[in-house]
């Protein structure tokens, strides 16, 4: 077991020295990767809380979905070749669904602030804040 | 020697009576070939330039590529032809020492999706963008060929082909892709009635864009022959409009506004087949960010940028499913 700080708050440190106290000093092309190495680390923050739970979820609606075990690579690669020969498409029980959450899942982690990612979020709250009718 | 030295000792060779250059910087933005501003000095004053140019062993798509040269013929073309564009200044030679490119004319405006899409300053040019850009585009598509450098042919299905073939070189099993690219392969409308140039990259970035609306047609490199459409699909793919995401076109107008620019300038467009390529589109910027993923891995120079564009490729995931497999 390792010891603290967590990997998760070593990043988000550094990321915000850089981003309060380096970023307000630089200019022109050197800002413009800073910004872009800030964004990395933030990613890897948000992947370093999200990922764990987002794979297994994955495997497991994909265990279902095909009928076999496997690593994630593994069941990734059959749900893409039957894809691509026409076994599994949009009306295959369940094929719709994890295509959107698995997805959903990555932009979580890379672009939150993803206009189409933010407008599904939105959309998806609303419907659930609905009463049912 | 510098960039800037090797500039200022050629200037004379192209440009009658500079006596040097000033105020030289690489420009930020542009993954692939390096853009440099830099001032030229004469007699009567200084001129702004621009310096385009492919180092050595670079280049976004060394098989799709127009190649600079061609680049700067179409640039001239378009410049003739009564398309906003700059005025081609030089073409490289070996002599200037600046590997190969060409220098134009430094067109003032903003090309920064950003800026355009929320600065007051072009609060009056964005609701008239859209219907500017279909006539530019019906212009461009009007070029006569027989003008033209040589270029390559291309067609949805040879497109569809290049995609499949990028994907798997660069990319892991994407379950997203494979659905676009069935639904492409199932969906291809053949080619098209008429076969014009097309610029290939019509979108921010490319395009200079002042209080008074467009001003320059930049970067033909990935120009073509082809379906006249594909430039039309290209600019309403979601990654485009920065955020405004209810404007397709480039974040500022509609679908209409677009067409009715192109109408009047008398072409004719399609929509189902401007449809057909904006998820064409979609799919080729997701996997022009997973190439920028291989490019990072393999290249020396460890670009966080290009990194980082490949982190964007799931962005086109969830851009496709709302085009191909909406909820609801």
């Amino acid at each position: 077991m390792q010891d603290d700080p967590t990997p998760r708050e070593l990043i988000g440190a550094a990321a915000d020295f850089l981003r309060n106290e380096i970023m307000p000093q630089m200019k022109g092309h050197s800002a413009f990767k800073l910004r872009v190495s800030i964004n990395a680390l933030d990613l890897v923050a948000r992947q370093l809380a999200l990922e764990p739970a987002s794979d297994a979820a994955e495997a497991a609606r994909l265990t279902k979905l095909l009928g076999r075990d496997g690593s994630l690579a593994d069941l990734n690669r059959a749900l893409a070749e039957g894809i691509a020969k026409g076994k599994l498409d949009l009306e295959t029980l369940g094929v719709r669904d994890h295509l959107w959450q698995t997805t959903l899942d990555k932009l979580a982690i890379d672009q939150p602030n993803y206009g189409s990612y933010k407008r599904e979020m939105e959309e998806a709250n609303v419907s659930a804040k609905a009463p049912s009718s | 020697m510098t960039t800037e030295e090797r500039l200022g000792h050629c200037v004379g060779t192209w440009f009658p009576g500079a006596t040097g250059i000033e105020n030289a910087r690489r420009l930020s933005g542009g993954a692939s070939q390096e853009t440099w501003s830099f001032d030229i000095v004469h007699p009567d004053g200084v001129t702004g330039a621009i310096l385009r140019r492919a180092p050595e062993g670079y280049g976004a798509a060394p098989e799709r590529a127009a190649g600079l040269p061609a680049e700067a013929v179409l640039m001239q073309r378009a410049y003739e032809a009564g398309v906003p564009s700059p005025r081609v200044l030089h073409v490289l030679v070996p002599e200037d020492g600046l590997a190969t490119g060409f220098i134009m004319d430094r067109v003032a405006g903003e090309t920064i999706p950003r800026k355009i899409l929320r600065d007051d300053e072009f609060a009056t040019a964005r609701p008239k963008l859209a219907r500017q850009l279909g006539k530019v585009l019906a212009d461009i598509h009007g070029l006569p060929l027989a003008q033209l450098p040589e270029l390559r042919r291309m067609t949805a299905a040879a497109e569809i082909a290049e995609l499949d073939r990028d994907y798997r070189a660069f990319s892991g099993p994407r379950p997203v892709f494979e659905l676009a690219l069935k639904w492409l392969r199932d969906n291809d409308p053949g080619p098209s009635a008429e076969v014009t140039l097309v610029h290939g990259d019509f979108r921010h970035g490319n395009l200079i864009i002042g209080s008074d609306g467009i001003r320059a047609v930049l970067d033909w490199e990935l120009a073509h022959l082809g379906d006249p459409m594909e430039d039309l699909g290209w600019i309403c793919v979601n990654s485009w409009r920065f955020g405004e995401i209810d404007k397709p076109v480039g974040g500022f107008g509609t679908r209409e506004e677009l067409f009715a620019g192109y109408e009047a300038a008398g072409r004719r467009a399609d929509p189902a087949r401007v449809m057909f390529w904006e998820v064409m589109g979609t799919l080729r910027w997701g996997v022009m960010c997973c190439g920028m993923m291989q490019r990072f891995r393999t290249s020396p120079e460890r670009s966080i940028e290009r990194a980082m564009i490949g982190r964007r490729s799931s962005e086109t995931e969830i851009d496709l499913l709302r085009l191909l497999a909406p909820r609801t």
